[in-house]
């Protein structure tokens, strides 16, 4: 029979690791959306092998699955004497793992840009660097924006890989409490609540940005 | 009567990778008159006219603005950043696609070039925007965001925008060819004003009713070479050149109902 009082009772163990869901995805996110920016520049730039890095840097990142990248990072940090927290060390992987992501979503939005948007900037003697900041980023950020929503929500769902480096977020805490009640059903739907919980708030958020960029 | 630049096209080639898309063109567009290039597409008349403001590079010959050789500071060697830019703030320049940026209003897709380019303080400059816009028929629009305008008010907004940074040249890139027919009198109203105050223009155009009416004198292109240039009458009305008279012909069939 479903335990409804084992349910509830979930929630309480299940949201204080949700912290660390959000801590690893939340600076996961703000990590990669700053590098992620700094591979897009690259991508985008007049030098060829900063096109190659950047290049080499997106297909290694999206062609390499998030948990051998995290099992990596764990292995590896040790063998060339770094010694940080698993958590920053998992920050620090799920952040890079969506630079990629993002400065692929970044360049797609610049890309769609029609050419003629800085044209009519050059014709008039504008600047590059003013180019950028007053014509082309205010477009393509908010082009970009429901893609990053999403890319945001995948990172949500991906940090629960994270458990396997021994971070308490949600997914190890609801394994860790399945197996002390023995009820893995009702743990597991609280987690699945939380998740959900966590999601539609950042769809909210996105449709709310979306809304207020629109002109 | 406004300040009005010469421009002095010499010997200009561009390629496109082995297509030759300029061949020595050579053509004096003298101060304060209206010179419109005509020719059938591909012909190489659009790639001219950025030509006139380096927004097209070309590889070899002069394009010399009021005397001075644009992009280039000598022969093969490129002119810095800053001083196009300089040179650039002289030449205005209208689209087919208008190009005006979606996420400004009217007034602030004409103010823009005046705070950023210019310098101006941000009161000026929304006065000034609202006088250019006054000017081409659109006080009324301001405040709106393009998307909410039509092609015709899109357009003058773009005229808008070029001349409130007080230009000595216009070029104009087919100006009218993605409006509506019912729309595209507003936008040669403009442009006839602006002939009338004395603005040195090149316009790309289909209009051969505004060539023929506006333009001091008629540049006629094809395959990338400027086959005459003439006073208006001459090239539309008895051209020697059977390349004209057969684009001419094409025209008229068109047009023809």
């Amino acid at each position: 029979m479903f335990s409804i009082p084992t349910f509830l009772e979930s929630f309480g163990p299940l949201a204080m690791a949700a912290r660390f869901t959000l801590l690893v995805s939340g600076l996961g996110i703000a990590l990669g959306l700053v590098i992620g920016a700094l591979v897009c520049a690259c991508a985008l730039s007049k030098s060829r092998g900063l096109r190659r890095f950047a290049a080499i840097w997106v297909s290694f990142l999206r062609g390499v699955p998030l948990l051998v990248q995290l099992l990596l990072m764990y292995y590896l940090l040790p063998v060339v004497g770094i010694s940080i927290p698993a958590l920053a060390a998992a920050v620090i992987t799920v952040g890079i793992c969506a630079s990629a992501y993002i400065s692929e979503i970044w360049r797609g939005a610049i890309g769609a840009l029609p050419p003629g948007q800085s044209e009519a900037a050059e014709a008039i003697g504008m600047a590059p660097g003013t180019i950028w900041t007053r014509i082309v980023l205010p477009q393509a950020v908010v082009m970009s924006l429901p893609a990053l929503v999403n890319e945001l929500i995948l990172l949500v769902k991906a940090s629960s890989l994270v458990s396997m480096v021994g971070i308490m977020e949600v997914t190890r805490a609801s394994q860790a409490q399945a197996a002390t009640t023995f009820r893995p059903l009702e743990v597991y739907l609280a987690a699945a609540c939380i998740y959900l919980a966590i999601n539609l708030c950042l769809a909210g958020i996105g449709r709310w940005l979306e809304h207020k960029a629109a002109v | 009567m406004v300040q009005a630049s010469s421009v002095e096209i010499r010997k200009v080639n561009k390629f496109y990778g082995p297509f030759q898309a300029l061949t020595d063109i050579d053509l004096s567009i003298p101060p304060g008159k209206v010179t419109c290039l005509i020719g059938p597409s591909g012909s190489g008349k659009s790639t001219l006219l950025r030509c006139i403001n380096f927004l097209e590079e070309y590889d070899s010959g002069e394009v010399l603005i009021d005397g001075q050789m644009i992009g280039y500071d000598a022969p093969g060697k490129k002119m810095s950043g800053r001083k196009l830019r300089e040179m650039r703030r002289g030449i205005g320049m209208v689209f087919q696609q208008f190009n005006l940026w979606p996420h400004m209003t009217a007034q602030e897709n004409v103010a823009e070039g005046l705070i950023r380019v210019r310098g101006l303080p941000k009161a000026e400059a929304a006065s000034r925007a609202a006088e250019a816009l006054r000017k081409v028929g659109l006080a009324d629009r301001m405040a709106n965001h393009p998307a909410r305008l039509s092609g015709g008010q899109q357009q003058r907004v773009a005229i808008a925008r070029a001349i409130a940074m007080e230009p000595k040249l216009m070029l104009f890139d087919e100006p009218t060819s993605a409006l509506d027919p019912e729309l595209v009198g507003e936008v040669l109203t403009v442009m006839k004003t602006l002939a009338s105050e004395g603005m040195t223009m090149v316009v790309v155009t289909h209009e051969m009713g505004f060539a023929a009416h506006v333009a001091d004198q008629v540049a006629f292109m094809e395959a990338g070479e400027l086959v005459a240039v003439d006073a208006p009458s001459r090239i539309l009305h008895q051209p020697e050149d059977a390349r004209i008279q057969s684009f001419l012909r094409t025209y008229h069939e068109r047009n023809a109902f």
